[in-house]
């Protein structure tokens, strides 16, 4: 689903060059969820935008879904974002001036589906979220665990391949941070790929493996215990 | 998406009413004030005979001498701007043009026909028959006098709608008698409502005035010793009596000739040449022949039809609309910018920078739809000032007609779709890794 082979990434200025990946390989499989830790500055979030196509990548390559992204232009990169990813933000970054049902259409406006298909879509989307009352609300009107809900429903839409969460309990109370990590739970037993950036260890070990990195390197696989068991792995 | 764009558009406008009000006002203000201008400038400046302008020709023949010359208040090239009655009547006797005309305008006291009406005053001008086929002058009822109707000095008439309708309450006109200055003459035709503006024929009394209600023929009104009504230009004090005046050096014909092709006009220049040769020749003039050809536009540029000062403002009013688009761009970068983590998620969401570039132009050309209507309002009312302003002829150029107003909108919109695309440009090259990592 995910592969990333000797990847670097260079922040370059006039005077000095900061790898913020250096030779990075990541194998991410179908079906699989896994946690991203490391320190701050590890380069855990350039790891997660590289990933959604969100930033290019200096060397190596990146295979998504079995596409070879290095050199596709930027209509081409924004469709297959649109397509195979959904992103899951640690601030939600839900359109203030929207309501839910807004927010969550803005992936299905920009891949072009007709107005029905835009409706059956977010009604779903609200109903796997547990929100589907509160479609007409505005981000304000909900709390931060409702907020990230709606954002995980924006994710889910699209029916993406591969969801990317940056810190998605980041910003909840404990209560909450379990709610939305039950949700995402939920989501890999129904078969999603997800991949997780987190810094608490709590979390990262609820995923099925964790990868570390360190200054912009895996320094570890470390294979967890399986907690969930996606649907279509199962026997 | 288009309509998904313009939604959203409207969603950013309402958030930050401020800024809002701010961009659509510097617009707004802009377009008033160089469009109230350019309406102006515009009228002033168009031509009033589009299809026919480069085929109508104003001779002028230098019949002064060069110290004269030079202290006349009326050139037109170097040259003076009207013609001595000598001059224009050797011309016309050369019909040298496939038409031409002689003319000079004159003022009538009219007695109404309606019982209990006060007379009153009213203009008119002396021409002959040609004028109306010439200038493509269009006729509600009857037509123009014939050429035999010039020959033989005729009491005929044709007049303006509006005098017909006032004479007659609207009735049959053609073929009735109107008693100008206790005369009796025949009206053969009633005009469409005509106005070109500028009054390209005669500028020599007011570029922008309206066209005269009554015409006659040139020989009648020579014949009845009718007195000009316009402008007058002596080298030297005429000789007493009609005949003096008619014999003298001053100047106060208009001369009009069509010469439809280049070759034509040159002929036509050689002509006018020779004939001031000629002059010399038989002692009349005393200096070097000095003859001048122009047609419509080159005339009104030679008469400065349209003041200098006029296109100083117009270039004035411009360079403010250029100072407020500029404000507007800031206020454009200021409003994207404070979006880019809004921008940054929809790119996150599958948003191409197409597509940002797109939304951002279009909520771009909403601000100047806005600014338009703005401004459109401000042109009006700011026109309504320079009627104040303005000379009583100029004055009624000072209107916005459908086709002005469509302008002032569309410049609104193109001006700032325009200064908008550095902004909208910028907007959708924000970074969405960048802003996602900023939150």
């Amino acid at each position: 689903m995910l592969k990333m082979t000797r990847l670097s990434k260079i922040y370059r200025t006039e005077v000095v060059e900061t790898y913020a990946l250096r030779d990075f390989s990541i194998h991410v499989r179908e079906g699989e969820f896994v946690a991203v830790t490391g320190p701050s500055g590890s380069g855990k979030t350039t790891f997660l935008t590289i990933a959604g196509l969100l930033e290019e990548f200096s060397a190596g390559r990146y295979d998504l879904d079995g596409v070879d992204v290095r050199g596709l232009d930027d209509n081409r990169r924004s469709r297959l974002r649109n397509e195979k990813i959904g992103f899951i933000f640690q601030a939600f970054n839900l359109i203030p001036d929207l309501n839910v049902a807004d927010n969550i259409e803005i992936p299905l406006r920009y891949r072009g589906l007709a107005r029905a298909e835009r409706r059956r879509r977010i009604d779903e989307a609200l109903e796997r979220v547990g929100l589907s009352a509160r479609a007409r609300h505005y981000p304000a009107e909900l709390s931060g665990g409702q907020q990230q809900r709606v954002a995980i429903a924006r994710a889910l839409a699209g029916s993406p391949r591969l969801l990317l969460a940056d810190e998605p309990t980041g910003n909840l109370d404990t209560q909450m941070a379990r709610g939305v990590m039950q949700l995402l739970e939920e989501l890999h037993s129904d078969g999603a790929t997800i991949v997780m950036v987190t810094h608490d260890p709590e979390l990262a070990i609820r995923a099925q493996r964790e990868v570390h990195i360190v200054d912009g390197q895996v320094v570890d696989l470390v294979a967890q215990p399986r907690l969930v068991v996606p649907a279509q792995l199962q026997v | 998406m288009f309509k998904y764009y313009l939604g959203l558009a409207l969603l950013s406008l309402k958030r930050n009413i401020v800024l809002t009000t701010l961009m659509i006002a510097a617009i707004g203000v802009g377009i008033g004030a160089s469009m109230t201008v350019f309406t102006v400038l515009r009228a002033m400046s168009s031509d009033p005979i589009p299809e026919k302008s480069s085929e109508l020709f104003v001779p002028q023949i230098d019949n002064w001498t060069p110290e004269d010359l030079n202290e006349s208040p009326s050139l037109a090239g170097g040259l003076l701007d009207q013609l001595s009655y000598r001059d224009a009547m050797a011309l016309m006797r050369a019909h040298r043009g496939v038409r031409q005309t002689a003319m000079y305008g004159v003022s009538f006291t009219v007695m109404p026909t309606i019982p209990g009406a006060r007379p009153f005053t009213a203009t008119g001008r002396a021409v002959y028959a040609d004028f109306f086929p010439m200038f493509d002058v269009p006729f509600r009822s009857g037509s123009a006098w014939t050429a035999a109707a010039d020959a033989g000095r005729a009491n005929v008439v044709v007049v303006s709608a509006k005098l017909a309708d006032k004479l007659f309450a609207g009735g049959r006109a053609v073929g009735r008698t109107i008693d100008l200055d206790r005369r009796e003459y025949r009206i053969v035709g009633v005009l469409k409502p005509w106005d070109p503006q500028p009054r390209f024929y005669d500028v020599s009394d007011g570029s922008f005035s309206e066209p005269e209600d009554i015409f006659l023929p040139f020989s009648t009104a020579i014949d009845r010793q009718m007195a000009f009504y316009g402008d007058n230009n002596c080298d030297a004090e005429p000789a007493p009596g009609w005949m003096g005046h008619l014999n003298s050096e001053c100047v106060w014909t208009q001369f009009w000739v069509e010469l439809p092709t280049a070759a034509t006009a040159r002929s036509y220049r050689r002509y006018l040449y020779n004939y001031a040769a000629e002059q010399r020749s038989t002692g009349r003039f005393h200096w070097a022949p000095k003859v001048g050809l122009q047609n419509v536009r080159q005339w009104l540029v030679s008469e400065r039809v349209v003041p200098d000062e006029m296109r100083v403002s117009t270039l004035v009013a411009f360079g403010f609309l250029l100072v407020c688009l500029v404000n507007s761009i800031g206020l454009m970068l200021a409003k994207f910018s404070s979006r880019a983590g809004e921008l940054g998620v929809r790119r996150a969401l599958g948003a191409s920078k197409t597509d940002i570039f797109t939304q951002c132009l279009v909520e771009t050309a909403v601000i100047g739809a806005l600014g338009g209507i703005v401004g459109l309002g401000l042109t009006v009312v700011g026109l309504g000032v320079e009627r104040t302003i303005l000379s009583e002829d100029a004055a009624r150029l000072a209107h916005l007609n459908s086709g002005m107003a469509f302008m002032t909108f569309g410049l609104a919109v193109f001006a700032t779709v325009c200064s908008g695309l550095y902004p909208t440009w910028r907007a959708s090259r924000v970074q969405p890794a960048w802003q996602l990592k900023a939150q």
